[in-house]
């Protein structure tokens, strides 16, 4: 049974707010998916299959799958439902690629979405946990990632400028974005002088909460040179999805993403991740995990990733542009989220970035994180895999 | 398609309350189960789905609660479907065809007694234009009920016998919630839940697991057991609103069951499958899908039933298991299907076997009055 060829032909995605309250979850989605279609130069008959996700506790819709079919275009087509918390866009994208991949649909769409602002999304996020062990002492988010920021600087002695430095990076690079949140240039004095939200994490080192929604088409190897002049081809993916009761965390690296980055890297052959991939759609929610997590990715070496920020490389024009989209610190639509690292990863691939387009984009590498520090990974290549 | 396989099963017993077992729990004891019937170690595991529901787990992210117990500690690629197990057991399929996997582990849970159900189901409802007026499951499946009815004339006592023919095959399963010997009378003089539904008609919501393997053609004979062979699988969803569509039928289940009967080579279903495990939520819901996917003429399965057609010792054999009036674990349900199935196919079912069975069909269900089917088909032979 040989391996079959995916690739993306098309995105879409809304121009993610804080609010969207001139619309309702439906024709959400309805915006990304009319984008997608757009851009594929394909109409909704020509789609076989649909992949959906978001949180369902943020929304309160029990069966987003049934429900979205107005707005997915759902309706008399096979629909589906993944959902793993944070890693939800990336599920979805990896879902596609496999109904795809399985023959029985040549072409799938994938839509993420969340409307945040209707959601009490701490108080659902802390159900998550395990309710005897974990429940109780569970605070949300955001404390789960500083206790990591914190382990890390206690380990290698990284400071709070470091993590603010990625978070200007970043939003930065939205000011490139018209479809990010918040494009607004910050210095490393603002971010300090933010809020402390939970020592070290400052306001301006997280992500906002977004309205948003993002839609991807895939489409097999049949079919995809024809749709579209430059497929952004499908190499190979991973995911780690362990339960990691809290006290049970090794702080101060991401074991999910070390795991799965060796994975992928072994299945499609890199051995210089740093060389030979040339951009990275990092779903990274706060800013201390760009140095941190690079590291886990093998781009930097184990308590380098400050070093390797601090040198520019991974700014646009950098030798490995992280997050030219601005990535999450700019907009975190949740269930979307993954997907619209995958769809901006596509971009890079295809060419239409626009002005945050990296030059000479061959290979891209897009994350998807969440849950209980899960990972995945999504490998992008503008040549067709010999596979 | 290319060829694939079910080579192990295991499910737990489906209770109505198990009060010293997690989610967790469950799904260890369904996941040995199938690793031994398929003569397996979780190492021949190279992916694992696993489906579940935040509603009715009532937990955000519902596939942590499971993960660790479906082997995931183990360094293996894991995702969730949110839904029923048929949809859930599609995707893992999908992983084993896309060669990127030659197993795939799936699991399925739910605990209906930690739930309840009526919030769970009315939280279905569009939030603006439904909620509000407290509908959920049980009462939006008694209209399509009377729908059907109105439609086809078929008789409360036609399905009080869909009720007195599962209850009963479930005296001969010992994985079963509720054998029961009753009697039509029994059935039509049972408290109505919600007109013109008996709570007779209707299945408890239950608690219980299940898990399958699913192989690849290369690796399904290297095991204990004889494969069985995955022959057509499709899935179709219908309108949402369910003024949008006409809920005295079952549109989206005609498209799937079409598409996976084709995919099988079935040109006559009522000639050509020998026994289904289907959705029988409800007991119209049973007439209402076989009509549906064609087993039989439209409107007709009410007096084929009462010729005895439907019985485990019938021409075509519906839900020898017991069926979801039996015991219904809700998400698990649709996985349980397809465990019952292979049972069936392999000539393990001991006393509620079926008589020569080559080819089978198991049905899921997602969302309200049946809008989306998920259809199985699966062989003996290659």
């Amino acid at each position: 049974m040989s391996k079959k060829r995916v690739a993306i032909v098309g995105t879409g995605q809304t121009f993610h707010k804080s609010h969207r309250p001139d619309v309702n979850g439906q024709e959400l989605i309805n915006e990304a998916v009319q984008r997608a279609l757009c851009d594929a130069n394909l109409k909704i008959n020509d789609i076989d299959a649909i992949v959906i996700g978001n949180m369902d506790h943020f929304e309160g819709i029990n069966y987003v799958d049934c429900w979205s079919v107005d707005g997915s275009g759902g309706v008399m087509k096979p629909i589906i439902k993944l959902t793993t918390g944070g890693t939800t866009g990336s599920t979805i994208a990896i879902g596609g690629y496999h109904l795809v991949a399985s023959g029985i649909f040549e072409k799938v769409l994938i839509i993420g979405w969340e409307k945040n602002s209707e959601s009490d999304t701490t108080g659902a996020i802390t159900t998550a946990f395990d309710p005897v062990w974990d429940r109780l002492v569970f605070a949300g988010a955001i404390s789960g990632l500083a206790a990591e920021a914190q382990a890390y600087i206690s380990k290698y002695g990284a400071s709070d400028k470091d993590g603010a430095r990625v978070s200007v990076r970043d939003r930065k690079h939205a000011c490139n974005n018209p479809h990010a949140q918040l494009r607004k240039e910050v210095s490393i004095e603002d971010v300090l002088a933010s809020p402390m939200l939970a020592d070290p994490i400052h306001l301006l080192d997280v992500c906002p909460r977004t309205d948003g929604a993002c839609a991807v088409i895939m489409a097999s190897d049949d079919c995809a040179e024809k749709i579209t002049p430059t497929p952004d081809w499908i190499v190979a993916t991973s995911s780690r999805h362990k339960y990691t009761y809290l006290g049970d965390v090794n702080w101060g690296q991401l074991d999910s993403m070390a795991l799965a980055s060796k994975e992928i890297y072994k299945k499609a052959g890199i051995k210089e991740p740093r060389k030979e991939i040339n951009v990275i759609e990092l779903y990274q929610p706060y800013s201390f995990a760009g140095i941190i997590w690079i590291e886990d990715l093998g781009i930097a070496e184990k308590g380098n990733g400050s070093e390797y920020i601090w040198s520019g490389a991974t700014d646009m024009g950098g030798e490995l542009p992280i997050n030219p989209s601005g990535g999450v610190i700019a907009c975190n639509p949740i269930g979307a989220t993954g997907l619209i690292r995958c769809a901006e990863a596509a971009l890079q691939i295809m060419g239409k970035a626009e002005t945050r387009q990296v030059p000479d984009v061959k290979l891209a590498l897009s994350s998807g994180f969440g849950g209980c520090m899960w990972t995945d990974l999504i490998l992008h290549s503008k040549k067709k895999p010999d596979f | 398609m290319d060829n694939a396989a079910i080579i192990g099963i295991g499910m737990t017993k489906i209770e109505g309350k198990k009060t010293t077992e997690t989610f967790a729990d469950m799904v260890w004891e369904s996941v040995n189960k199938a690793l031994d019937d398929a003569g397996m170690t979780i190492h021949d595991i190279d992916n694992v789905i696993t489906t579940s529901n935040d509603f009715w787990d009532g937990r955000t992210i519902s596939c942590m609660a499971v993960g660790d117990a479906s082997g995931s500690g183990l360094n293996k690629n894991i995702s969730c479907v949110e839904g029923d197990g048929t949809f859930g057991a599609f995707y893992g399929l999908t992983r084993v065809l896309s060669g990127s996997y030659g197993t795939t582990l799936v699991t399925a849970h739910s605990k209906g007694s930690e739930s309840i159900s009526s919030l769970i189901t009315n939280a279905s409802f569009d939030p603006l234009y439904e909620r509000e007026l407290g509908m959920d499951m049980v009462t939006a499946c008694a209209m399509q009920a009377m729908a059907y009815m109105h439609r086809t004339g078929t008789t409360p006592e036609q399905l009080a016998m869909v009720s007195v023919k599962n209850h009963g095959n479930a005296k001969y399963n010992s994985n079963a919630q509720l054998p029961m010997d009753i009697t039509i009378s029994d059935v039509l003089n049972s408290e109505i839940i919600s007109a013109p539904l008996h709570k007779l008609d209707c299945s408890p919501v239950s608690d219980g697991a299940c898990a399958i393997i699913i192989a690849n053609e290369s690796r399904a004979s290297s095991y204990k057991k004889k494969p069985i062979w995955i022959k057509g699988v499709s899935f179709c969803s219908d309108y949402y609103f369910l003024g949008d569509r006409d809920i005295s039928k079952a549109a989206a289940l005609t498209k799937a069951s079409k598409k996976a009967f084709d995919m099988a080579g079935i040109k006559d279903p009522s000639k050509e499958i020998n026994v289904l495990e289907i959705y029988d939520a409800f007991t119209y819901q049973e007439l209402l899908w076989l009509e549906s996917m064609g087993l039989c003429e439209d409107g007709n399965a009410g007096n084929l039933l009462e010729k005895g057609y439907f019985n485990i010792n019938g021409k075509i054999p519906v839900n020898p298991s017991g069926g979801l009036l039996s015991g219904h674990p809700v998400i698990a349900a649709g996985l349980i299907r397809i465990a019952e199935l292979v049972r069936q196919l392999r000539g393990e079912a001991e006393q509620y076997q079926t008589i020569d069975s080559k080819i089978g069909v198991a049905q899921g269900v997602n969302g309200l009055c049946g809008q989306s089917h998920c259809v199985w088909v699966l062989g003996k032979d290659k």
